[in-house]
């Protein structure tokens, strides 16, 4: 404990000093590029996730185009895909890899680097009030791994057979024969290193974040006076150490697998008219390691966006959040429950029934802490005074997205159901709400209510209110009526549905749907160009507490240097949810608590 | 020319909106800031109603277009199946109402506790009391959707009926094959290193286990209507899924373990063009997981027929064994060899087939 404490004070005089002189001491290239400050590493992870978010959204557009319409031809296609789009028509191959890259883009490099990265980088130093995080260095070496990640994966787009194309749950045999699919060769190999490297950054970034949390508390923020935000970002560090190392033993035996001739996941297989030797290997062995992280997974996208939106409904409500202990004990019964519901994902591989009763049970019992979240946001807003900053309206979409998408859960959980709807687009349509959209509401309202903090200028509010309208509309009309094309059995990963008489009913349907698409995919071009615009040119931040909100945060400079406070750490004397206290608008963290003052 | 048009439109759109936007702030700074962020707030708290009743308005009318072209008005083609839809009903009854409450107090909420000058927020941190209804009322619906999804679900996973007619349907890219027991009732044994295609044993049937002699092998499934029937399921390459969308079920097929799947066809073909409307109706088999470039073409046809045509057709299929190892056919010497036996399948199949 000694240690750490010296440690720690000691950490404290280098930043002070620190930031008394770094504005003659650095250069370019260590405040921009190889910075250890949180705050600039939160940014490069920002604008590396819109790179990533902006490409992965333009694949699933592409895809769209084909399955809008499966005959038409677009020549430019083949102008910008050559080979991948002959005669201006998406290659099934190359439609493939593009819903896999997709996939894996979003979750990993957008939903996951991108938003953990981000916030917990930029958030829980100054939430908790600490100089930087517990290891500068290894923050800074967690994006930079992200980094090499995103070269290679970058770089699978390029090679002459393509990226991965067997969907981003890579399973073997298909992933692991280049004779099975054109995806499966060295594009497969490039995404297994890129991931392996992913989960490099993520470990070291978790390992930080928790280490942050735990010791670098500033004087009087005890756990139970932590914003929720830190608590859904400590929760999810948690969770992403414990099951991303799982995912990288199963990456690494798929490639022993690949190249080194070993059976871990092969047995009893022809393929293209070859009999292979591997015997007794397992297939669903390689399911069970990948979702033991797939499933967690899900949740290390969802908690951040929990715990922002409740932070914003709160601030914005200008009220306190309801149920604080119920929200991190509800956070907390996820994160367990999240490490115990992965074979829900398996029901029909062949699942021994009563292992599979097991499963259903344990997921189903996740939606009492989710309804709990739930029923605590809507009572935060009950009897507030909401003022709808453009954060605001995100995280009241992330709410009702939350809401629509956690519901079709409870069908998709339920083995019996499940054995009709998997893999249908009904799945398509429940997580695409439950954790693509709603996640990325979380994200936006995050990037709105922060970015003054971020880069000391506002967002243009004009294009916020045209960004979330038409994204919240786009999003319901896109993926609601996919559940009707999923309650058909219509599955999912298909390239051209014409020639199934069950399914060829909704081709008009999927017009439509690659139409509204298109349109959000543009109005969030138009979020990208607000972002970067502001950045340089946005309104100006002119006092120090823009929300009036009570967190730490708010107490520093307008465009904190590197250490955050230019003087001595503020001290805590209060939970962050004093709003509407004792005739008060709000009274924040810092602030001593008065003699006579009623307690909560 | 016309991409570079189109382009041209998009960019042109873009910067409009832009303008309008950029503008908006000098204008709001002119009103000044406090008077035209209130009235943002108006506007944006009136969009939240607007919004709910829209949305209620859009899902209602969604389902009137759509819900006729899912598999439920129809119903159930198996008789397990009916289980399904029933207790799909029961989870829609249940989170429908969930869905309706929540959304509607979330957007009222939003619109009716707007910000209004000189109003204050209500304090109100926790009450215990509330917390403890939200959280046990959940946990008692959720017993019961657990109760009677279980309840189904080790009904369709029990054992098949010992009577149940047994098939065996395997997938590689991208097609199915099945195959049938024959007289004996019981197929023959497989070992995947004999599959040998310029020899035509292209499941891998190991032929010294004289089970196999009398099975049959077909690119088409037929079943007998009300006869439980048991799906043996293989996949010889990567893993693919037998999906019957119209019996609610589905199965992957896993190269090395076989799994099986069974369930009560109710209606046949003929009656399903009925029931549908639809004279080209089929049963389909999909494949549900995703197996390579041909996935989404791996079609398989599943007729079900009553059974005196099933019993005319099992008995029109010539078994793999002869068709391999002609020497063998007893009947083969009074045929001539005006036509090969592949295409006399493919013939009575052309037959079954034709309405």
């Amino acid at each position: 404990m000694d240690t750490v404490a010296a440690h720690e004070s000691a950490m404290h005089d280098a930043h002070a000093h620190d930031h008394h002189d770094h504005h003659h001491q650095e250069t370019f290239i260590s405040k921009y590029i190889f910075s250890m400050d949180h705050k600039m590493i939160a940014r490069q992870f920002l604008i590396t996730g819109i790179i990533w978010a902006i490409i992965g959204g333009l694949f699933s557009v592409i895809f769209r185009l084909q399955l809008g319409d499966p005959n038409a031809t677009y020549p430019w296609l083949e102008d910008f895909l050559g080979h991948w789009a002959k005669g201006g028509k998406l290659n099934p191959e190359f439609y493939y890899a593009l819903v896999t890259m997709h996939g894996t883009i979003l979750v990993f490099f957008v939903l996951t680097a991108g938003l953990s990265g981000t916030f917990a980088n930029f958030l829980i130093p100054l939430q908790i009030g600490a100089r930087d995080m517990a290891s500068p260095m290894l923050n800074m070496l967690s994006y930079w791994f992200f980094f090499l990640a995103s070269v290679i994966m970058m770089s699978s787009l390029f090679v002459q057979t393509g990226p991965a194309s067997g969907g981003w749950t890579i399973y073997p045999p298909l992933s692991a024969l280049g004779e099975a699919s054109s995806g499966s060769k060295i594009g497969m190999d490039l995404w297994l290193v890129s991931m392996s490297f992913f989960i490099v950054s993520s470990l070291l970034g978790g390992l930080n974040y928790i280490t942050t949390v735990l010791n670098l508390r500033t004087k009087g923020m005890s756990m139970t006076r932590m914003p929720l935000t830190v608590w859904a970002l400590f929760f999810t560090a948690v969770l992403g150490v414990l099951s991303f190392p799982v995912l990288l033993s199963g990456a690494i035996l798929l490639l022993f697998d690949r190249n080194l001739g070993t059976s871990f996941y092969l047995s009893d297989i022809i393929v293209a008219g070859k009999v292979l030797p591997n015997e007794g290997g397992s297939a669903i062995l390689f399911q069970h390691l990948f979702w033991f992280l797939g499933h967690p997974e899900v949740y290390i996208i969802l908690l951040p966006a929990m715990g922002m939106s409740s932070e914003i409904l709160s601030v914005n409500s200008r009220k306190p959040i309801f149920g604080y202990m119920a929200m991190v004990g509800s956070l907390f019964a996820i994160t367990i429950l999240a490490f115990l519901v992965w074979a829900h994902h398996m029901f029909v591989t062949g699942l021994n029934p009563f292992l599979g009763s097991v499963f259903v049970l344990l997921t189903l019992l996740i939606a009492v802490p989710s309804a709990i979240k739930v029923f605590n946001w809507l009572t935060t807003i009950w009897k507030g005074n909401i003022r709808f900053t453009p954060g605001m309206l995100f995280a009241i979409g992330f709410v009702s997205l939350f809401i629509s998408g956690g519901l079709t859960g409870i069908f998709l959980g339920n083995s019996a159901l499940d054995v009709h709807l998997h893999d249908t687009y009904f799945v398509i349509a429940h997580f695409h709400i439950v954790m693509g959209v709603a996640s990325f509401f979380g994200m936006y309202a995050g990037v709105y209510h922060w970015f003054p903090k971020m880069f000391g200028r506002y967002l243009n509010n004009t294009l916020a209110y045209i960004h979330f309208w038409v994204t919240i509309i786009g999003a319901y009309l896109i993926f609601w009526p996919m559940h009707y094309e999923g309650l058909a059995g219509m599955p999912r990963r298909y390239y051209d549905f014409s020639n199934w008489e069950s399914f060829k009913q909704f081709g008009e349907l999927n017009q439509f749907i690659s139409l509204v698409a298109l349109i959000v995919f543009a109005v969030q071009i138009l979020f990208v160009i607000n972002f970067f615009y502001s950045i340089f040119k946005g309104r100006k931040v002119t006092t120090l507490n823009p929300w009036g909100a009570n967190t730490l945060e708010w107490t520093t400079p307008i465009r904190p240097g590197h250490g955050n406070w230019p003087g001595e750490l503020p001290e805590v004397h209060r939970w962050p949810y004093d709003y509407a206290k004792d005739g008060k608008e709000f009274i924040a963290q810092d602030v001593p608590v008065g003699a006579d003052e009623s307690k909560h | 020319m016309k991409d570079l048009y189109l382009v041209a439109i998009t960019a042109m759109i873009f910067i409009v909106i832009f303008q309008i936007a950029k503008a908006s702030e000098y204008v709001s700074v002119l009103k000044g800031e406090e008077k035209s962020r209130k009235q943002n707030n108006k506007i944006n708290a009136f969009l939240m109603i607007a919004f709910l009743i829209l949305g209620f308005i859009g899902a209602w009318y969604c389902n009137e277009l759509y819900f006729g072209k899912t598999l439920f008005p129809q119903g159930s083609a198996s008789v397990e199946g009916e289980k399904i839809d029933e207790m799909l009903y029961i989870t829609t009854a249940v989170t429908g109402l969930v869905f309706i409450i929540t959304q509607t107090l979330l957007f009222w909420f939003a619109y009716k506790y707007q910000e209004q000058d000189g109003k204050k927020a209500f304090y109100f941190p926790h009450n215990n009391k509330l917390e403890l209804i939200w959280t046990t009322v959940p946990a008692i619906f959720l017993t019961v959707l657990v109760v009677f999804g279980l309840k189904f679900w080790f009904r369709i996973t029990a054992d098949a009926p010992k009577e149940a007619i047994v098939v065996e349907i395997t997938g590689h890219q991208f097609a199915w094959d099945m195959r049938y027991p024959g007289v004996d009732n019981k197929l023959g044994k497989k070992n995947y290193k004999l599959y040998n295609k310029p020899s035509g044993n292209t499941l891998a049937v190991d032929f010294a286990d004289p089970d196999s002699h009398d099975d049959l092998h077909t690119t088409e499934m037929h079943l007998p209507v009300g006869k439980p029937v048991k799906l043996v399921i293989n996949a010889q390459d990567v893993i693919h899924d037998v999906g019957l969308s119209h019996f609610r079920l589905k199965m992957d097929a896993v190269p090395g373990i076989p799994t099986t799947m069974w369930f009560t066809p109710k209606y046949t073909t003929e009656e399903m063009k009925k029931r549908t409307g639809n004279p080209n109706f089929v049963y389909e088999i999909s494949c549900d997981q995703m197996c390579g470039k041909g996935h989404f073409s791996m079609r398989g046809v599943i007729v079900v027929e009553t059974e005196e045509q099933y019993n005319k057709w099992l008995s029109e299929q010539k078994p793999e064994y002869l068709t391999l190892h002609p020497e063998k056919d007893p009947s083969k010497a009074k045929e001539n060899q005006a036509t090969t036996d592949t295409t006399a399948k493919q013939q009575v199949v052309a037959q079954m087939i034709k309405p």
